[in-house]
């Protein structure tokens, strides 16, 4: 009988292992499973055509020119290159005129364009040919047939342009401007900032908290710091917009409010909270024999908790900033609301910036599923999974050798 | 408590299950979406069953094309490379526009400017004009505000206004049309554009010109009678072979009942 008993206990036991198996590694494939989504979606950008899809560019027969980067596209349809000498080809007339398809009207009467626009290609060719020094961005099934201009191949979108480009257009006609420097060095400088802001002032309440506040101030303290958390960060978003970005203008005296620096306070405001209480949690792990000790030895307050206390919870004082660096660098809504999000590249925190969360929050919305816009999202988010990655390493690293140096 | 729980999770389910069974579903513009949604209602006292949904004109347009939405509601016109989806999906697309919407360019209130043509508007959106002193205002650095490129608003404007250029990189984009009014309130030198509905006393409106001669202020009996030149439809797509079902609803917003709903959410009635 009590065999029996033991023998069901042994086979419930087995069965939580079990579960808890199953459960650990399901979750553990499941999140590899995203990973891999999320960089099989990003790579499609790099099988996609520099110009929008459906379209092409075409240039007059006799016109030599046969590469342009996606750069030179937007300034030619946005008349800042007016010259073919300037794209180094030699064109009679030398002057760019540029056509969309909205402009054919003024080439050629619109009663003889046919009400299916089935005679729109040979109008393009024609169109075309009577002007040398013409580039046309046109529907590619108007090329199919009878198309007597050139069609120039640009090729794909390639790495270069993408992690080397300045400028971030991706609704740009005819060519999409994926530069992403100036996106990643937002974030960086947002990021960097909240970490500088946050830093000394998280650990400084997660000491005093711990340390030095007597019993009553810690029991008001503590649920107030992780009500903080608690506050949807649209929330902190809208404070910063109408109490920060305005205080910011005037204490530098700036042009615009909506910086960097707006969004660097907000999101200390944010990461504080995850700072302190997971910091704070640490240093009171320290075990009271080993604080007793350096006080029985004649040390002060002060030097056990710099040479007592905070060696022993380095690693988890540094957690505790690795997840507040993760909020700030991951955070949306609230930085899309106060920096301004204009996609120039920074040269300090007083200027408007765009950050990787707040692009993709505010674009994927309207990218057509599976275009280039779509996949150049998730390349992002893969820049953005790298560089939280890169972090998170580094800090394990730095808090494992501390450990063993205290040991 | 667990009960509590059953019964909360059986009511959001019906709430989700039941409309999806027999109503027609409209997504797409935030800009229409408060119009729908009005419409929907009034439609919804008439026996009918309408559910609308945001999230930008390009989703309600992809979702036409997957056919997980019997209508999209657009603020711009269906592009091209869309109706060349819906073409080889083998769909036909029915276009409706159910009412208009005027934009109108605003200034800090302080701002001495009051009137601007379409080239000054180009060439301060492109970044060619960077300072107020440009077109007659004080000593002042121009901050210019615009929506996020997913929205129709950004679009329209940029073909409508910028002849297809492209914004400057530097152009300060904005989550929401609320945003624009408050940091427009706050920054002395800025500039923006917002519907016509959200006009209100904390910004001032310039008036614009097209032709370079007439400068009309916007309003609704400016965009009415056809004198303010920055107006745009707000448009309601449907497959041609859905067109028997849909066809009530879409008669009832036509209706001068429905238009006069317009009116009252602050868009431009056809009438």
């Amino acid at each position: 009988m009590k065999k029996m008993f033991r023998g069901k206990k042994y086979f419930i036991e087995a069965l939580w292992e079990g579960l808890l198996k199953i459960s650990g590694s399901v979750t553990s494939i499941i999140i590899i499973l995203i990973v891999l989504f999320l960089f099989s979606e990003g790579m499609g950008l790099f099988k996609k055509n520099v110009i929008e899809e459906g379209y092409v560019i075409a240039v007059n027969k006799n016109n030599p020119i046969k590469d342009l980067t996606p750069q030179q596209i937007k300034d030619v349809f946005d008349v800042k290159i007016e010259t073919w000498k300037e794209l180094g080809a030699d064109v009679s007339g030398n002057q760019i005129v540029v056509l969309r398809l909205d402009d054919i009207p003024n080439y050629f009467p619109e009663e003889e364009i046919a009400e299916d626009m089935s005679n729109l290609p040979q109008i393009i060719s024609q169109i075309l040919d009577d002007n040398p020094g013409m580039i046309a961005f046109v529907p590619k099934d108007f090329t199919q047939t009878n198309f007597t201009g050139k069609i120039l191949d640009l090729g794909n979108i390639n790495f270069k342009d993408f992690f080397g480009g300045k400028e971030w257009f991706p609704t740009a006609q005819p060519a999409h401007q994926f530069g992403v420097i100036p996106i990643v060095m937002g974030t960086l400088w947002v990021s960097l900032g909240a970490i500088l802001i946050a830093l000394p002032f998280g650990l400084a309440v997660a000491i005093y908290s711990a340390e030095l506040a007597s019993k009553a101030v810690h029991k008001v303290l503590k649920p107030i710091i992780e009500l903080l958390a608690g506050i949807p960060s649209v929330v902190y978003g809208f404070f910063g917009l109408v109490v920060i970005v305005p205080l910011i203008q005037k204490t530098f005296n700036l042009d615009v409010g909506e910086t960097g620096l707006a969004g660097s306070i907000v999101l200390a405001i944010m990461a504080l909270p995850t700072i302190i209480t997971i910091a704070e949690d640490a240093l009171r792990s320290t075990p009271r024999a080993m604080k007793e000790a350096s006080l029985a030895l004649g040390a002060n307050k002060w030097q056990t908790i710099v040479k007592v206390t905070i060696p022993y919870s380095i690693s988890g004082i540094t957690a505790g900033v690795v997840l507040g660096i993760g909020r700030a660098i991951g955070e949306t809504m609230a930085v899309l609301m106060v920096t301004g999000n204009a996609a120039v590249i920074p040269h300090t925190l007083l200027e408007p910036v765009r950050t990787i969360p707040a692009t993709i929050a505010a674009e994927l919305g309207e990218a057509p599923k599976g275009g280039a816009h779509y996949e150049a999202l998730f390349v992002l988010g893969c820049i953005l999974f790298v560089i939280t990655l890169l972090i998170n390493l580094t800090v394990e690293y730095i808090s494992y050798r501390n450990k063993n140096k205290v040991a | 408590m667990k009960n509590l729980r059953k019964i909360a999770l059986a009511i959001a389910l019906a709430l989700v299950v039941t409309p999806m069974l027999n109503a027609q579903k409209i997504k797409g513009s935030d800009t229409v979406l408060p119009l729908s949604q009005k419409e929907a209602e009034a439609y919804g006292k008439k026996g009918g069953k309408v559910t609308v949904t945001g999230g930008g004109s390009g989703v309600g347009i992809a979702a036409l094309i997957d056919g997980t939405t019997d209508i999209a509601q657009a603020s711009r016109k269906m592009k091209f490379s869309e109706r060349q989806k819906l073409q080889s999906a083998g769909k036909q697309a029915k276009e409706v526009v159910i009412a208009m919407d005027a934009l109108a360019v605003v200034v800090n209130p302080n701002n001495k400017v009051s009137q601007l043509t379409r080239q000054q508007l180009e060439d301060i959106f492109t970044g060619k004009i960077t300072n107020w002193k440009q077109v007659g205002g004080e000593d002042l650095k121009i901050v210019v505000y615009s929506r996020e490129s997913s929205s129709g608003t950004y679009e329209f404007f940029k073909e409508h206004v910028m002849k297809n250029k492209n914004y400057m990189s530097s152009v300060l984009s904005m989550p929401a049309t609320g945003a624009i009014i408050q940091s427009i309130k706050q920054t002395k030198g800025a500039i923006g554009y917002v519907g016509l509905a959200y006009l209100n006393s904390e910004v001032k409106a310039i008036k614009v010109s097209f032709d370079g001669k007439n400068f009309v202020a916007p309003s609704v009996a400016a965009a009415k009678n056809k004198t303010y030149p920055v107006v745009r439809p707000l448009l309601y797509y449907y497959e041609v072979k859905n067109a028997k079902k849909v066809k009530p609803y879409i008669d009832f917003v036509l209706s001068s009942e429905g238009q006069a709903i317009v009116d009252k959410v602050g868009y431009i009635s056809l009438k």
